[in-house]
């Protein structure tokens, strides 16, 4: 920019032309950005409008909190995000530290682990759906060879069932975050290493006093990120255990679909504006930290 | 390098090793189990495979052949679905290529009034939780008159993808030289004409991995998909396949082999495009 003002001012170009070239630059630049503040507009603005006139009446927010199913909702998407985030998450701080090796099998294993975050997810949960299966699935044969008991009816258990969601949620989306955690710790310069080496420093210390202070600032942001990003994750629940049994596994990310099948969009919606104050203060940080 | 061999020297590196290894194999299995068992069902014939062997005693390949040839009841209509993923995949890729690139050439190069704040926007969007806008998104596009029309789908997945990827290629037009757009201007070039001949044949990594992921998303895209394509013509492949689970009499083993096919075209993109895939979009969440 700099650069222009000097040589505008060097060829003394009369400042109205100069006014002129600016503003046509800024129309250009309003036509090139015209496509997406249309579907800005049409497609979040409008929406998201649309949704909060839905959910204007307060007495939706009574119905709201008189319904169990939201309750109990509310609850498993705290114990969701809070447990199968964090679990994640440590997983993916020790498995980033485990493919920093250059091992020519980590190398190799560190492809293949890759393979749950490529594929998409429908496919490998109903195949997990199939393996927890009471009479057939193949966990429940194992457990009978081994013990000539039967196993449990895993999906039929509300804890249990939660618990499996947050295990496919983790089989699906640790290898993303373990590749941007190695990603951070690739970026640590080697000679830190070298001196804490050279002083003696065990596995611990290195870990405790140069990847943590460099990598912890990302690991804080990828947790809150996966946070707000997946609120329940949709596919992990719907597909898994459908919100049962007795709906007593629903996240809000299913619940909305469930007022919608039951014809009250009203409730919906006013279940999504309910955890707005819980997600907006997170998404307006995130924003701060990702657009410096 | 090479010092001599001492029995404390080997005991310690069979301890590193079998560490190593006491990590590596469980990743391993944890990483494989359900898609190899997906693979397995897939490769057994009807009656084998709930017996629970880790081999089939007589693999084939019949479900793959009962699958692309449609016949089952469930699978009639499985290429027509196949098409339909690929062409809302497309569709949404290109789309989002190009008000994207637009967009983030508006905001990074001819440096626009009110840029920061249609960045702003859009970041926003990309940190709305996908599963809130559904609902929302499904009145709209009725109210459009769109629902069960596959523009509904490409529209809200260029919705969702959009920002990411204005986002990821404004980060890296930032990086490119001020003086390329001067020396272009000086000699008469329009914006049009810098952004077609100079700015996006310098962007083309970036596009790549912004098309790729914007493909990916709407392949891989259920939630959407299953609200607003009802009609068994105009289903995506991962909403036919998790309609099969609604029934009684589901045919496992074929909806796994098409679950398979299904995985197959985004696994082989994303190994293809790893290189890009990984600086491309790390580049920008690593930057926190």
């Amino acid at each position: 920019m700099t650069t222009t003002t000097i040589d505008d001012a060097a060829r003394r170009e009369p400042s109205r032309r100069a006014g002129f070239a600016l503003s046509a630059k800024q129309a250009w630049g309003l036509l090139f950005v015209a496509p997406y503040v249309a579907i800005f507009l049409g497609f979040v603005v409008f929406p998201v409008g649309y949704a909060f006139w839905l959910a204007r009446s307060p007495q939706l927010y009574v119905e709201l909190v008189h319904d169990p199913v939201f309750l109990r909702t509310a609850i498993n998407t705290l114990v969701f995000l809070i447990v199968a985030i964090n679990v994640k998450m440590v997983f993916a701080l020790f498995l980033s530290g485990f493919f920093t090796n250059k091992r020519w099998w980590v190398k190799i294993l560190s492809v293949l682990f890759v393979l749950p975050w490529a594929v998409p997810s429908i496919p490998t949960i109903i195949s997990i759906r199939f393996m927890l299966n009471p009479e057939w699935g193949v966990i429940n044969q194992i457990i009978f060879a081994l013990t000539t008991d039967d196993g449990p009816n895993w999906l039929n258990d509300p804890t249990l069932a939660l618990a499996l969601s947050m295990v496919v949620h983790i089989w699906k989306s640790l290898p993303f975050w373990t590749l941007i955690l190695l990603a951070g710790r690739l970026a640590i310069p080697l000679e830190l290493y070298e001196a804490a080496s050279v002083d003696g420093a065990g596995g611990w210390h290195r870990f405790r006093f140069i990847t943590w202070p460099s990598i912890s600032t990302l690991y804080v942001t990828c947790t809150l990120l996966s946070m707000i990003f997946t609120v329940g994750d949709f596919n992990s629940v719907y597909l898994l255990t459908g919100g049962g049994p007795a709906d007593l596994t629903h996240v809000l990310a299913t619940l909305g679909i469930r007022y919608l099948r039951l014809d009250q969009v009203g409730l919906a919606m006013a279940s999504i504006v309910c955890c707005l104050p819980l997600v907006l203060p997170l998404v307006f940080f995130m924003m701060k930290r990702l657009s410096r | 390098m090479s010092r001599p061999l001492t029995w404390r020297r080997l005991t310690r590196d069979i301890g590193t090793e079998s560490g190593l290894l006491l990590i590596g194999i469980p990743v391993l299995l944890w990483t494989l189990i359900p898609i190899y068992h997906m693979f397995l069902f897939a490769i057994s014939p009807k009656d084998a495979a709930f017996s629970g062997q880790l081999w089939p005693a007589h693999p084939t390949l019949r479900n793959f052949g009962i699958v692309i040839h449609q016949e089952h009841h469930f699978l009639y209509n499985f290429w027509r679905q196949m098409w339909n993923s690929l062409a809302i995949s497309c569709a949404t890729a290109v789309l989002t290529l190009m008000i994207a690139s637009m967009a983030a050439f508006a905001i990074s190069r001819l440096r626009m009034k009110g840029g920061r704040l249609v960045m702003n926007l859009a970041l926003f969007t990309y940190f709305i939780p996908a599963a809130f806008l559904a609902v929302p998104m499904y009145k709209t596009m009725g109210m459009y008159g769109l629902l069960n029309n596959d523009m509904a789908l490409i529209l809200a997945m260029v919705t969702v993808a959009s920002p990411y990827a204005i986002w990821i290629l404004r980060q890296a037009s930032d990086k490119l030289p001020v003086e390329l757009d001067e020396a272009a201007l000086i000699d008469g070039a329009s914006p049009f004409q810098l952004f077609r001949m100079v700015y996006i044949p310098l962007m083309v990594p970036s596009l790549i991995a912004v098309g790729t992921y914007a493909l990916l998303l709407a392949w891989n895209e259920y939630l959407y998909a299953f609200l607003l394509l009802s009609s068994e013509k105009t289903l995506t492949l991962p909403v036919a396949l998790g309609n099969f689970l609604s029934a009684d009499d589901s045919p496992w083993e074929l909806l796994m082999t098409a679950g398979f096919i299904y995985a197959l075209p985004p696994a082989a993109i994303y190994y293809a495009f790893r290189k890009y895939m990984s600086s491309g979009l790390t580049a920008g969440a690593v930057k926190g």
